[in-house]
């Protein structure tokens, strides 16, 4: 059924883009990861204009990330105190990055940056997650060799001062460190036009030392406002938010999300974050054969928007 | 004696005047509903003479179809440290988002140079690129790429052949407009050629509209981005509650 989608003036099949939709939110439901580095450049794939892709995707978010939390919430896998946290160094890491987007923007090279972040991001994040993952994996598997789990390690982060007890998340750190992520996040995901869940879910492993079971709620909860603001904001800045589109992608991804969520529940945290891990570096190795091989078409041609 | 004269006079006349287009299309206006697919438009036409038809080359018919211009950036890659990016951009003052030109045979045939450029037949004679030679080198080459790229993605078509001409006098073709159609006014131009030179001509519009919720969702849009914004995540959110309530129904 092909469908007339009105803001990215493109004729699309309805079940493609449910489908995509489907596919995206599983993923969400079952990593805590947003879903906008996969659904972006899916839909400059199938011809979507890029401006609207970025757009649209945020909006889609929003909903498999509510989805995703109310699934979460239900086995108190959310730590609102630490989204919370997260979410006010959140706040000011976007505005950072909304500013740095501007300049890059005028230096006409936006497409590029936003290229080699991909890379850069996912490539060192993906990495360090399958790692790590791996070697707990092989770890758990060798005989006789429980894994020594300590519930916490000490470090610099606890000598810090504003501490401040997390109770869902069993921790008492300072409030600094986790503002100091969010804000990172924020950034990027400015400047990627995504939510952050990569990159928030294993830092608030690895960096936070926060228990599996809060991560992927307190993740979502974070992606819920940081991509609101994103869709709103386009919306009014550019007009590039297609809600015909968004209403596919989002129909396809709720019900993915859900089936994520169950999935997920019954993978051991080790192979989820394997799995995670290989996902993210796929996405980047893809973007970088782009930068690095040939194009078939030297040229590009895009609609000149009148500042 | 007489009739000599007459053939004298009627040859001196100016061509225009002798032959004139009558024409019609199928559909004037073209509405993108939400099921928009494509469309096909039946131009057909009959050529009028206040005399019998004048000797000299054979007639010949183009029919244009344009749809609104608006400029646009070319950029090119180049490689710079091992990776592509895009390191030259030209600005095109004025291209169409959608072109089409039938004809009754091969254009190099049937037009002569002086008479394109006149009348802006071809899409190399529509696109208007001025002062691009300042803004990289090998500029011509951008407007190549243009006409390329546009071609490639079904914008851009020469239908050399595709219009019928029965008796030297009815004519018509049909033009596929693509699912991916910018909303405007799209210009219908008719010529009749005898001997390379155009020799009457005219002008038709179409009018392209989104209809019913194509275009309730694109002026609010435009008018009323905040809500528009607000009303994009409540229904994200009343979306992602209903399926996750829905999910639990169907669990318990």
């Amino acid at each position: 059924m092909q469908l007339y989608l009105p803001i990215a003036e493109v004729s699309v099949n309805a079940f493609l883009i449910l489908g995509l939709g489907g596919i995206v939110g599983f993923l969400s439901g079952m990593f805590g990861v947003g879903g906008g580095f996969l659904i972006t450049p899916l839909l400059f794939f199938i011809g979507v204009p890029p401006a609207v892709a970025v757009a649209t995707g945020a909006n889609q978010v929003v909903a498999s990330s509510i989805s995703g939390v109310l699934a979460q919430l239900r086995r108190k896998g959310v730590d609102f105190q630490m989204g919370g946290v997260l979410l006010a160094g959140g706040v000011v890491g976007s505005a950072i990055g909304v500013w740095v987007f501007g300049i890059m923007t005028r230096l006409g090279q936006i497409d590029l940056f936003v290229q080699l972040s991909y890379v850069i991001f996912l490539g060192l994040i993906g990495t360090m997650m399958f790692q790590e993952s791996l070697r707990s994996l092989l770890r758990s598997r060798r005989p006789g060799g429980a894994p020594i789990r300590r519930a916490h390690v000490h470090s610099w982060a606890h000598g810090l001062p504003f501490k401040f007890k997390f109770r869902a998340s069993g921790l008492y750190i300072s409030v600094i460190p986790p503002a100091l992520i969010g804000a990172a996040v924020g950034f990027l995901s400015a400047i990627m036009g995504v939510g952050g869940g990569f990159i928030l879910v294993p830092a608030m492993i690895y960096l936070l030392g926060m228990p599996t079971k809060v991560v992927i709620g307190t993740s979502l909860f974070q992606i819920i406002f940081v991509t609101s603001f994103t869709t709103v904001m386009h919306a009014v800045n550019s007009q590039t938010v297609d809600m015909l589109l968004a209403l596919l992608l989002i129909l396809g991804g709720v019900i993915g999300a859900q089936i994520g969520a169950r999935v997920g529940v019954r993978l051991k945290a080790e192979q989820l974050r394997i799995l995670l891990s290989l996902l993210v570096l796929t996405v980047s190795i893809r973007i970088a054969v782009d930068l690095l091989v040939t194009p078939s078409e030297l040229y590009s041609v895009a609609p000149l928007v009148l500042p | 004696m007489i009739r000599a004269l007459a053939l004298i006079l009627v040859l001196s006349l100016p061509a225009a005047a002798q032959e004139m287009i009558v024409s019609g299309l199928s559909q004037n206006r073209v509405s993108i509903t939400a099921d928009f697919d494509g469309s096909e438009i039946l131009i057909y036409g009959a050529v009028k003479r206040d005399a019998p038809a004048p000797d000299g080359g054979p007639l010949e018919v183009i029919v244009t179809v344009e749809g609104p211009s608006a400029p646009v950036a070319v950029r090119r890659k180049g490689r710079v440290a091992g990776i592509w990016v895009n390191n030259a951009s030209v600005t095109i003052d004025s291209a169409p988002s959608f072109y089409a030109v039938a004809t009754t045979g091969p254009l190099t045939h049937i037009l002569s140079d002086v008479d394109n450029l006149r009348y802006g037949i071809t899409i190399e004679r529509v696109i208007r690129a001025v002062g691009i030679a300042s803004e990289a080198d090998r500029a011509g080459e951008f407007i190549l790429a243009l006409l390329r790229v546009r071609t490639e993605e079904g914008r851009y078509r020469i239908l050399e052949g595709k219009v019928e001409l029965s008796e030297d006098t009815l004519f018509r073709t049909d033009i596929v407009l693509p699912a991916n159609l910018t909303e405007g006014e799209y210009k219908v131009r008719l010529f009749l050629l005898r001997d390379k030179r155009v020799v009457a001509s005219q002008e038709r519009l179409i009018g392209v509209r989104k209809e019913g919720l194509e275009r309730f969702i694109f002026n609010l849009a435009q008018q009323q981005p905040l809500i528009y914004g607000l009303v994009s995540l409540v229904l994200a959110a009343v979306a992602g509650w209903g399926a996750s309530a829905a999910f639990r129904l169907i669990r318990v």
